[in-house]
């Protein structure tokens, strides 16, 4: 058999699968884009930029913004709190680290909507901190703990944590420990080593986990709609509405197309920092 | 014993807490199922009632049924495509359009592909349904395979396959009896993990689902329960749902170990 049949034959039916269900799909939403939505919520096909207009409109540009500054928030939270416990797994004896990780990922290999109701049985007025609070006497009424900014952040970060400790890991564990030693013995505080010798080596996974938490955050629309309960509005969740109750599809695909663009910026941003890295020595 | 630095006790006392946040909220739930009352406000005893509640009713085995054969059908064909294109993609020079092809399914917002395959079947004019959300998860499902099976390879000392060729034996034979046998705990782990997602998988399940229980998943109920408010019935099937996940996981884990070097 020549190579090129033998390579036609195995990449054939993966590859066409992927152009059949991801690349003309994605090209139909393009094309809806510029589409206008007609009087009964079907689609009429008179070519424009209506829906981009109509995207930079106050109303909705906000809510982008306020998308953009959540999964910032987001990232954040989750890289001041998964750092420590990465650097801790990728210093740990041999034996542990892989437990050890294998434990910080096994949540995600489970349902979401599960774990998200978790929270809600957590944090609602008759739920478990509530409770808490009441039965210890530090409050009177119940609190207002769910459908608001906080609970949506505390859901988000609880999700993709994972995703930011993995890289991380696997970055610290690859660094010398020699270099760290050395940094110390030469009479720098292992604080100070950390902040000038383990931190700059480790910029690369630093951005990658921040975009693996970022990108999943900024499109969700279960955690806004379950624990913002539908008050905070994020990006995901107005293309949900647009698709399935406003039923206009042209401007759902117009938003959606920008969820795509806002994650192909930061994609092509982590490109080139890590080229210049890689430039820089 | 060793003198423990304050810096190490910190840091070991902050991951504490950071196991605690992840798996405080999921005990809390395997906890109450047992309770009682079903209530988080008080223990009330222990109790199997509430799973009892879940074996009588119709509307969850009809879901767990629709979840199933998604689940079997969309990781039967993505294991298959998915080990294919591994393996041709081992034959090529690294090509980055590729690379992203496949990278993209499994970073892409969900509800942005959930979305383009709506209008995309729409467009067809194609009847929603149970198919439509296998085709959906195949998607995914062929990035996860290709990418388990593609880092079992990298490991792969494909001289054997040479010296087995070179032997006389035909190709076939030496794919069936060399090189699927070497990638087999690369093609099974691959296999269960896209099986835990396509299991778990609501958002593209519920926009390509179509109306009506008889495309209905187990995640799609789950939701619409959630959203109608807390209920102890949740709290068990959130039970099984983790002790399922969490097993499958662990399985395949525990066939992809690396082999130990020598």
């Amino acid at each position: 058999m020549p190579e090129s049949l033998r390579r036609a034959l195995l990449l054939g039916p993966g590859l066409t699968w992927l152009a059949l269900f991801l690349v003309v799909p994605t090209a139909t939403v393009l094309l809806y884009s510029f589409f206008e939505r007609g009087t009964y919520g079907g689609i009429d096909t008179i070519l424009n930029i209506e829906n981009y207009v109509r995207a930079v409109d106050p109303l909705y540009f906000g809510i982008l913004l306020k998308s953009l500054r959540i999964a910032a928030v987001v990232t954040a939270v989750a890289l001041v709190i998964g750092y420590p416990v990465a650097y801790l797994i990728a210093t740990a004896p041999k034996r542990l680290q892989i437990p050890l990780l294998l434990l910080v990922m096994l949540p995600f290999w489970s349902n979401y909507l599960i774990r998200t109701y978790a929270w809600i049985v957590l944090l609602n007025r008759e739920g478990l901190i509530n409770n808490a609070l009441r039965w210890l006497g530090l409050v009177d009424e119940p609190l207002s703990l769910l459908y608001n900014d906080t609970a949506l952040v505390i859901g988000l970060v609880y999700g993709y944590l994972p995703f930011m400790v993995l890289p991380l890991y696997a970055s610290i564990a690859r660094l010398n420990p020699e270099i760290r030693e050395a940094a110390t013995d030469l009479g720098a505080s292992s604080l100070r080593g950390f902040w000038t010798v383990t931190v700059p080596l480790t910029r690369q996974a630093i951005a990658a986990g921040c975009i693996f938490v970022f990108v999943p955050s900024i499109g969700n629309f279960i955690t806004p709609d379950l624990l913002g309960g539908g008050r905070t509005k994020m990006i995901g969740n107005l293309i949900y509405d647009q698709f399935l109750k406003a039923r206009d599809w042209p401007f759902g695909s117009t938003l959606a197309l920008i969820l795509i663009g806002v994650m192909m910026a930061l994609l092509f941003l982590q490109a080139w920092f890590v080229n210049r890295q890689m430039r820089h020595g | 014993m060793a003198k423990v630095r304050p810096e190490r006790q910190a840091l070991r006392a902050h991951a504490a807490l950071v196991y605690l946040f992840l798996y405080g909220p999921i005990a809390v739930l395997v906890v109450l199922s047992f309770n009682e009352s079903g209530l988080p406000t008080a223990w009330t005893g222990f109790s199997t009632r509430w799973y009892a509640a879940l074996a009588g009713a119709a509307d969850i085995h009809r879901a767990v049924l629709n979840t199933l054969i998604v689940a079997v059908s969309a990781t039967a064909v993505a294991t298959i495509l998915g080990t294919l294109l591994a393996l041709g993609l081992e034959r090529l020079k690294p090509r980055a359009w590729i690379d992203g092809l496949m990278f993209v399914p499994m970073i892409v917002p969900d509800i942005v592909l959930a979305i383009a395959l709506l209008s995309f079947y729409t467009l067809l004019e194609m009847t929603l349904g149970l198919h439509s959300i296998i085709f959906s998860h195949i998607v995914f499902n062929i990035a996860f395979v290709a990418v388990v099976v593609r880092a079992r390879l990298r490991n792969f000392d494909k001289s054997i396959v040479e010296a087995s060729i070179d032997l006389g034996a035909s190709e076939v034979g030496t794919f069936w009896r060399i090189t699927l046998p070497v990638i087999a705990p690369g093609v099974i782990a691959g296999a269960l993990i896209a099986f835990t997602l396509s299991i778990d998988e609501f958002v593209i399940a519920f926009f390509t689902a179509g109306a009506g229980p008889s495309s209905t998943t187990f995640p799609m109920l789950i939701y619409s329960m959630i959203r109608f408010g807390v209920t102890p019935e949740i709290n068990a099937i959130a039970t099984i749902v983790l002790f399922v996940s969490f097993t499958l996981i662990l399985i395949s884990q525990r066939i992809n170990r690396p082999v130990a070097n020598p």
